[in-house]
């Protein structure tokens, strides 16, 4: 797929996005916005064996949303990709609806674990890819992981297991928007240099200077693999990316758009 | 009588597990020495995964592992389901994954290393699990009965053992869900489960001398609960007793309270440690001091009476 198509399925995700959680009222934009860009270049370029006609493939590749609340974002790739229609977006959030609040392993197809608590989804990551070692299984494992996720010692102590076992069949992607919900990450706990502690902790580390540049994401995730070494590719990313109101506002983590603003939200991811 | 810790049980029978089904893989967090999956470790190496001292990384990664075919046994002590417990509730028994979790030291009769490490509280928060069977095997033999059962149950099992060595007794039936009578009575009741069979035994024989005539149910599944058998005895005794080595808070007691409602019961009463902790010292010693030897149940259960 080229580059122009992949930055329009990444706006047509992010008006996803903005429909969910306006006609919810509730839901994560802000986080879910900033990782779209490599949720799409994962599921439309990377990710091998991904397709809603045989979504249990036991040889697909795996992706784990472990910054579960951006499920906005997860789920509008997988609507873009034809696991379900537009029209799930009414009932996200809502009684009986496939789109639960967080993702669910058992209720939407194309979820690969149900997450939501956070720091579990690495975890649970790791250890599909050491199953996927111990039998033979050639698929990659993919995990989308947040900084303030980060704050959370399961985060580290998944890394170390990952290093460990040298799963050179993982990468951790980390959505480094610098917020969460109460503010910046500096303030609220600073992760210092997280860049180092990837390293130290054994990954093979990438860093990405504009995580929502398509281009510069792909180019990452298509470095071959280091032999022995789990990956991890730190995307330096804004928080409401795409929608200028919500761009680097620590208040759009958790709150949905109303109507007007949704509007608006639209009219700004045209094209 | 021959005797046998229920962990060390555990530990034989994964080995036989492994032998027959090669999708089982044992996960432990540095204690193998001590939940004595080091005999699975020594058969199996290519299928034994050290976590490190990392509980809620095992369970997760167990959870991850189960989705690429795997059985995994996830194996530490029974006190750090506390630690691990959003990863059992969440990474687990939410999406119902088939991970199985044989938690050992559980309770007083763990001794010496303390309050600290007695779980108390273990069967309550798995109880609670929606989707979670809960096993507490009450001997050798109905331990290698729990962990072939829990090989053929897909999605998450807890099996509680122990530290303490503790008598082995004749095979009895074994079906997931169903107690069993070990001595029938008309007088009175005593369900149990675990360990405290050795003690509930002793007590019957006490009572006996005293002209009353008990009868012992032994439930190595605390969930599903036989609710029938349960109610059966409730109703034939009227007078019924629980005992158990774990808080009498939301353990076999509290499966048993609801069942009663409504059935005749004239007295009930659950006989476990009471909504407190545990402490050092010899088995033998803390079951004492919590009141659980045979001849402390049997005065227990008469002055009741």
């Amino acid at each position: 797929m080229d580059l122009q198509t992949l930055q329009s399925k990444a706006r047509a995700v992010r008006r996803d996005i903005i429909t969910m959680t306006s006609k919810a009222g509730a839901g994560h934009p802000g986080g879910s916005l900033s990782c779209t860009d490599a949720l799409v270049a994962l599921y439309f370029e990377i990710m091998k064996g991904v397709d809603p006609k045989n979504d249990k493939d036991p040889n697909r590749d795996r992706f784990v949303l472990s910054k579960g609340h951006a499920a906005p974002a997860l789920y509008g790739t997988l609507c873009e990709k034809g696991y379900f229609g537009p029209e799930e977006f009414d009932h996200f959030r809502q009684l009986h609806g496939i789109l639960q609040g967080h993702p669910d392993i058992k209720k939407c197809p194309g979820v690969d674990a149900s997450t939501g608590s956070l720091g579990q989804g690495i975890s649970i990551a790791v250890g599909m890819a050491l199953g996927a070692k111990h039998t033979g299984n050639k698929c990659h494992v993919y995990t989308v992981i947040g900084d303030g996720e980060s704050q959370e010692g399961l985060v580290w102590e998944a890394s170390m297991a990952a290093a460990h076992y040298k799963l050179d069949n993982l990468t951790v992607i980390l959505d480094h928007n610098g917020m969460q919900i109460d503010g910046t990450n500096d303030e609220v706990m600073s992760l210092g240099d997280i860049k180092a502690k990837a390293v130290a902790f054994g990954y093979d580390v990438i860093e990405v200077a504009d995580g929502n540049d398509m281009q510069q994401v792909l180019d990452a995730l298509r470095v071959p693999a280091c032999p022995g070494k789990p990956r991890y590719i730190l995307l330096n990313t804004l928080k409401g990316k795409g929608v200028s109101f919500m761009e680097g506002q620590v208040g759009w983590h958790g709150k949905a758009p109303n109507a007007e603003q949704a509007a608006q939200a639209l009219k700004e991811l045209e094209g | 009588m021959e005797k046998k810790a229920t962990r060390v049980a555990y530990g034989e029978a994964l080995v036989k597990l492994g032998e027959a089904n090669d999708k089982v893989v044992v996960l432990d967090a540095d204690l193998s020495n001590a939940t004595m999956t080091n005999a699975f470790k020594k058969a199996y190496p290519e299928r034994f995964f050290d976590c490190g001292i990392a509980e809620a990384d095992m369970v997760d990664m167990a959870a991850g592992m189960s989705t690429m075919g795997l059985i995994p046994f996830c194996s530490t002590f029974a006190v750090f389901a506390g630690r691990s417990y959003d990863q059992i509730r969440n990474g687990v028994c939410y999406p119902h994954f088939n991970v199985k979790f044989g938690f050992s030291h559980a309770g007083i009769t763990l001794g010496e290393d303390g309050g600290s490490h007695q779980a108390i509280e273990d069967l309550a928060l798995m109880r609670v699990l929606p989707g979670m069977t809960v096993l507490v095997p009450s001997d050798a033999n109905e331990t290698y009965q729990c962990v072939e059962a829990a090989a053929k149950i897909d999605g998450p099992v807890y099996i509680r053992t122990c530290r303490l060595p503790t008598p082995v007794y004749d095979p009895r039936p074994f079906t997931v869900g169903k107690g069993n009578v070990i001595k029938d009575g008309s007088d009175l009741v005593i369900f149990t489960c675990g360990v405290m069979l050795e003690h509930t035994l002793n007590a019957v024989e006490e009572l006996a001398k005293k002209g009353i005539n008990a009868a012992l149910v032994c439930f190595h599944t605390i969930k599903p609960f036989d609710d029938e058998l349960a109610i059966q005895y409730a109703v034939k005794c009227k007078k019924v007793f629980t005992v158990e080595e774990h808080s009498v808070i939301g353990g076999l007691g509290d499966a048993v309270a609801p069942l009663l409602i409504g059935k005749g019961v004239e007295t009930f009463k659950k006989i476990g440690i009471n909504d407190e902790f545990g402490q050092s010292g010899k088995p033998a010693d803390l079951l004492v001091e919590y009141g659980l030897t045979g001849p402390q149940i049997a005065e227990t259960i008469c002055s009741s009476l």
